[in-house]
C-alpha cells in the first residue's frame, strides 16, 4: 500500500518524466556529447552509493575511487582472461561479486574506528589497492592497464562495430536501465527501515546503539553497499572508456566523487546525479582552459565548504522549501 | 651479519623523517583534533623549497647551504601552515568534522597545482650533500654519513619539541589544550591562537621531514602522498598525541619498511599496511593509545 | 524486577557507590533521590550497564546482569533516557520514535519496503505521540523543539522500547515549573498504562511525593532511606539530608 502511495505521488510522474526523457536523448545530442553524457551516468551510480554512506550514514569515504576500479578491472580482467565469458550477462554480476569482497575487507578494516579515522583509512586502503593494481603487471596490465572490449549484449554480438556506434546504440538503453534500477533500489534502501536505522547511525551513534541498533555491523552493511553500486558504476563505465587504468583508484579520483557529490548538492537524494553528470562536462572544459585541474577542484571545493555547504541543490532546497522548520500544518 | 646492521641503520634513517612528519600530524590531531589532510603538501613543500636552493647555488659549499635550505624549508612550510589554519579552517571549528576534512583536502589540491605552477613537472636533484659527506664503512658495506646527519637533526627536532612542549608555558598550555579542550579553556587558555601556533610547528615538522629527504630521493610532484600515509599508520600505531608514539610507531615502520624491501621489493606500502592494519585490529587504539 | 546487592563501585581510589542495596518490583515507580554529588547518575549507569561496578550483583529478572553489555541489557529490557537529551538530530520526530520500533520489531534487518508502508508500526509510532502529547510535531526535527518537548521525545522513545523496566535521569530539568507537572503526568500515566517498572532521579520533591509508590534515599553511596514517600519525609536522617536542616 505504501508503493501504491509512493507511485501516485507527484515525484513519480517527475521521475518517469526523466526517464523517457532519457530514452529520446540520442536522437537529440550529438555524439560526442552523448557519450560524455554515458560517462556520466556510470558516475552517477557510483555517487548514488557514495552517497549512501555520506549523505545517509555519515562517512566520508577518500577512498572510493578503488571500488570504482574494482568493478572496471572485474570487466577488464574477465576479458583478459575468460574472453568466452564475456557477455554482459555475466560480467555485471562479476563485478558486483568482485564489489563485494572487496568493500567487505574493505568496509572491515574501515569501519571499526571513529569518522574521522575511517576518512584517512579510506584513502590509506585504497593507496594500497592502486598500488597493487600498478605492481602485479603481470596480471593487471600494471600501468598500462587493460583493453575493454566491446561485450555480448543478451546473446547479440558487435565484433566489428565502432565504440561509438555500440555506445549511442544497444548500450545507451542498457545503460539507462541500469541507472534506472540503481536508483530506484537506492531510494528503496534509503526510505526502509535500515535506511532510517543508518540514519540515526549518522546522528546519534551512541543512542543508536541504546535503542538497538549495532552501529558497526550497520555502516559495514551500508559501506557494502556502497561499494557494489560504484563497482557497478566502474563496470559500466569501463566500456564507455574502453580502457582501464590504475588511475581510477588513486586519490585523485577518490576526491573528484567527494567534490561531484559535494558539487551536486548531499542532502538532496538526486544531488549526487546531478553533480556527478555536471562534473564530466566541467571536467572536460576546464582541462580545455587550464593544465591546473587540480587547482581548480580544490580551490572550488574550498569555496563550497566554506559558502554552500549543501552544493547546488542543497541551495534550491533552502530557497523553496521551508517545510521542516516551521510547526506543521497537516500530516504528509 | 653486517648486512643486517645496514638494513637496521636504513630503517633508522627511514624512520627519522617519518618520525618528524608523524609528530607534526600528531600535533595538530592531538591540540586540534584535526587530521590535517594537507600535511604530505606541506612534506612536498618543504621537498620542494630545500632542494631548489640547494640545485640552485650548486657550485658552492653544499653543506652549509643545505642548512639554510632546512631551515627555509621548515620557515616556509611553516608560513604555510599558519596561512592555511587562519584563512581556512578556523571557520571550520563549529561544523562537524568532515567539513574539516574536506577543506584541508581542498588545500591538499590546490598546493598539489601550485607546487606544479611554481616548479613545474620536473624533478628537483639535490644530492650534492649525500655524496659529498661520503661515506663511513660497516664490514664491507657503506654507510651514508649523511644518513647519520638526517638522524641526528631528527633527534635534535624531536627534543626541541619535547622540551617545548615540557618545559615552556606555551608547550603546557598546549598540551592540556590536548586533554580537555573544554577544561583548557575555561581556565582562560587562548585556544585560537594556540591552535594556529600547533598547526604551524606541525607544518614545520613536516617541511622540515621533507627537506631532510631530497639528498637522497628527488621532488617530485605527488612526494607527499606516501608520507601522509606512513604518517598517520604511525600516529594510529603508536597513539594518538603521544610523542613516544610517535618514535616508536616511526621506528616499528621504519624497519620494517628497510627489512621488508630486502624480501619483497615489490609490496612495500601494502605490507606496512598490513601490519598496521593486523595491529589495529587487536588494539584499535594503537599500541599507546590513550 | 530488578535486584541490586551490595553493590559497589570505586573510581580510582574514591568510592562513589558504598555497598547499595535495593529491590525494585514490577510495575512501581521508584523514585531516586539525594544531594548532589551522592552517585545517583553512577547507580544508574551501573544499572544501564554504561559502567561496570568493581564488586556487587545486580539482577534483572533473577538472571544476573552485572557485567552484562548496554546492548544485552536493552535487549532484557531495560531502556533509559538521558540527563542531557541525546536525540536523532537530523531525523524527524516520528522518525525518532519509529526507528525505535523497528529495532524492537527486527524490521531494520528484515525491512526492505519504504519505510511510510509499514501502517501499523508507523501508527504505533504516532500512538505513542499523541500519548505523550507531541504529535503534532512529528515532522519537525528535534532542534527545533522546546527542551521539555525534547525530554519527553527522549522519554518516548525509551518507552518505545517496550521495556520491562524504564531509567529516568531527571525527566523534568530543563522543563519549565508550569510545565513540569503535566510533563510528569503524561509520562507516568504511559508508564501505568503499560505496567513497566521505573526508577526515576528526581530533585522535586513535590513531584516526588505525587507520583513515586516509593522513594530511595540515597547519600555517599549507600541507600539510606527506603520506603513510601510520606514516612521518608517524616525520618530526621532524611530531612537533614535533603533539606539541610540540622537534626
Amino acid at each position: 500500500m505504501g508503493v501504491k502511495n509512493a507511485i501516485l505521488k507527484p515525484k513519480f510522474f517527475v521521475y518517469l518524466g526523466c526517464f523517457i526523457l532519457l530514452l529520446f536523448l540520442p536522437r537529440v545530442l550529438p555524439i560526442y556529447h552523448l557519450i560524455l553524457f554515458e560517462s556520466g551516468i556510470t558516475f552517477a551510480i557510483m555517487a548514488l552509493g557514495f552517497n549512501l554512506l555520506l549523505r545517509y550514514t555519515g562517512l566520508l569515504s577518500f577512498g572510493h575511487g578503488a571500488l570504482f576500479a574494482i568493478g572496471a578491472y572485474a570487466v577488464g580482467m574477465t576479458g583478459e582472461y575468460f574472453p568466452d565469458l564475456y557477455r554482459i550477462e555475466i560480467l555485471i554480476p562479476v563485478a558486483l561479486l568482485a564489489s563485494l569482497v572487496v568493500s567487505t575487507i574493505f568496509g572491515f578494516i574501515c569501519v571499526r574506528h571513529t569518522r574521522v579515522f575511517f576518512s584517512i583509512l579510506a584513502l590509506a586502503v585504497s593507496m594500497v589497492i592502486y598500488a597493487l593494481l600498478v605492481k602485479f603487471y603481470d596480471i593487471t596490465g600494471g600501468s598500462d592497464g587493460i583493453h575493454i572490449e566491446l561485450p555480448i549484449i543478451f546473446g547479440k554480438s558487435f565484433e566489428g562495430m565502432k565504440r561509438f556506434e555500440f555506445l549511442s546504440g544497444a548500450y545507451y538503453y542498457l545503460l539507462i536501465c541500469v541507472f534506472a534500477a540503481a536508483t530506484i533500489i537506492m531510494l528503496a534502501i534509503v526510505n526502509s527501515p535500515f535506511g532510517k536505522a543508518l540514519q540515526c547511525i549518522r546522528d546519534n551513534e551512541v543512542r543508536a546503539e541504546m535503542i538497538g541498533i549495532r552501529v558497526r555491523r550497520y555502516r559495514l552493511y551500508s559501506f557494502i553497499l556502497s561499494g557494489l553500486f560504484t563497482g557497478l558504476g566502474g563496470a559500466m563505465w569501463s566500456f564507455v572508456n574502453g580502457h582501464v587504468t590504475p588511475e581510477i583508484a588513486e586519490w585523485v579520483f577518490s576526491g573528484e566523487i567527494v567534490y561531484m557529490t559535494l558539487l551536486g548538492g548531499f542532502m538532496v537524494f538526486e544531488g549526487p546525479i546531478i553533480g556527478a553528470i555536471l562534473f564530466t562536462y566541467l571536467r572536460l572544459y576546464a582541462v580545455a582552459i587550464t593544465q591546473y585541474w587540480m587547482f581548480l577542484i580544490g580551490a572550488t571545493l574550498i569555496i563550497l565548504v566554506l559558502l554552500l555547504p549543501e552544493g547546488i541543490t542543497g541551495g534550491f532546497v533552502k530557497l523553496f522549501s521551508k517545510k521542516r522548520r516551521a510547526p506543521a500544518t497537516g500530516v504528509a | 651479519m653486517e648486512n643486517w646492521v645496514i638494513y637496521i641503520l636504513n630503517g633508522l634513517y627511514f624512520a627519522s623523517f617519518l618520525f618528524l612528519t608523524s609528530l607534526g600530524l600528531s600535533i595538530i590531531l592531538g591540540v586540534m583534533g584535526i587530521l590535517n589532510l594537507a600535511h604530505g603538501s606541506l612534506f612536498a613543500i618543504g621537498a620542494f623549497v630545500a632542494a631548489w636552493i640547494v640545485g640552485a647555488f650548486g657550485a658552492n659549499s653544499p653543506i652549509t647551504l643545505f642548512f639554510v635550505g632546512l631551515l627555509a624549508a621548515l620557515g616556509v612550510a611553516g608560513v604555510v601552515g599558519l596561512a592555511l589554519e587562519t584563512s581556512l579552517i578556523r571557520p571550520m571549528y563549529k561544523r562537524a568534522l568532515e567539513y574539516q576534512l574536506l577543506i584541508t583536502f581542498g588545500a591538499l589540491l590546490l598546493i598539489e597545482d601550485l607546487i606544479k605552477m611554481i616548479w613545474g613537472g620536473t624533478a628537483y636533484y639535490a644530492s650534492k650533500p649525500f655524496t659529498v659527506m661520503g661515506s663511513l664503512s660497516i664490514g664491507d658495506n657503506q654507510y651514508p654519513y649523511y644518513f647519520l646527519l638526517a638522524m641526528l637533526i631528527s633527534m635534535v627536532a624531536g627534543l626541541s619539541i619535547w622540551m617545548i612542549m615540557s618545559k615552556t608555558r606555551v608547550g603546557i598550555m598546549l598540551r592540556s589544550i590536548s586533554m580537555d579542550r573544554e577544561m583548557a579553556q575555561a581556565m582562560g587558555i587562548q585556544i585560537r591562537k594556540l591552535n594556529t601556533l600547533a598547526f604551524g610547528m606541525g607544518a614545520a615538522l613536516a617541511g622540515l621531514a621533507g627537506a631532510l629527504i631530497v639528498p637522497t630521493t628527488p621532488a617530485l610532484l605527488g612526494i607527499g602522498m606516501d608520507p601522509l600515509i606512513l604518517a598517520f599508520i604511525v600516529v594510529v600505531l603508536g597513539g594518538l598525541g603521544s610523542l613516544k608514539g610517535a618514535l616508536v610507531g616511526s621506528l616499528i615502520v621504519g624497519e620494517t619498511r628497510s627489512i621488508g624491501i630486502v624480501f619483497f621489493p615489490e609490496i612495500e606500502l601494502p605490507l606496512l599496511f598490513l601490519i598496521a592494519v593486523i595491529i589495529l585490529v587487536f588494539k584499535p587504539e594503537g599500541l599507546f593509545g590513550r | 524486577m530488578l535486584k541490586v546487592k551490595e553493590l559497589i563501585k570505586d573510581f580510582g581510589k574514591v568510592r562513589i557507590i558504598n555497598s547499595a542495596a535495593f529491590e525494585v518490583n514490577s510495575d512501581e515507580i521508584v523514585s531516586l533521590v539525594g544531594p548532589n554529588g551522592a552517585g545517583k547518575t553512577t547507580l544508574v549507569n551501573l544499572i544501564s550497564g554504561h559502567i561496570l561496578p568493581t564488586s556487587g550483583k545486580i539482577e534483572f529478572l533473577d538472571r544476573n546482569i552485572t557485567f552484562a553489555s548496554p546492548y544485552k541489557r536493552i535487549k532484557m529490557g531495560i531502556a533509559r533516557n538521558f540527563q542531557i537529551t541525546n536525540l536523532f538530530s537530523d531525523s524527524s520526530v516520528l522518525d525518532n520514535v519509529r526507528t525505535c520500533l523497528f529495532s524492537v520489531y527486527g524490521k531494520i534487518k528484515k525491512g526492505f519496503l519504504p519505510a511510510n508502508h509499514y501502517r501499523a508500526i508507523t501508527q504505533e509510532a504516532v500512538d505513542i505521540l499523541d500519548l505523550f502529547g507531541i504529535s503534532e510535531k512529528m515532522e519537525l526535527l528535534p532542534p527545533s523543539l522546546s527542551e521539555g518537548d525534547k525530554k519527553i521525545l527522549d522519554t518516548a522513545m525509551a518507552f518505545a522500547l517496550k521495556s520491562k523496566f524504564l531509567l529516568l535521569d531527571e525527566p523534568t530539568s530543563g522543563v519549565a515549573t508550569g510545565d513540569k507537572f503535566k510533563v510528569m503526568d503524561t509520562i507516568v500515566s504511559a508508564i501505568r498504562r503499560e505496567k513497566m517498572a521505573c526508577m526515576i532521579i528526581e530533585h522535586d520533591m513535590d513531584i516526588v511525593s505525587d507520583y513515586s509508590d516509593r522513594v530511595l534515599v540515597l547519600s555517599e553511596g549507600k541507600i539510606i532511606a527506603d520506603g513510601k514517600p510520606q514516612e521518608i519525609m517524616k525520618q530526621d536522617n532524611v530531612k537533614g539530608i535533603l533539606f539541610g536542616v540540622m537534626a
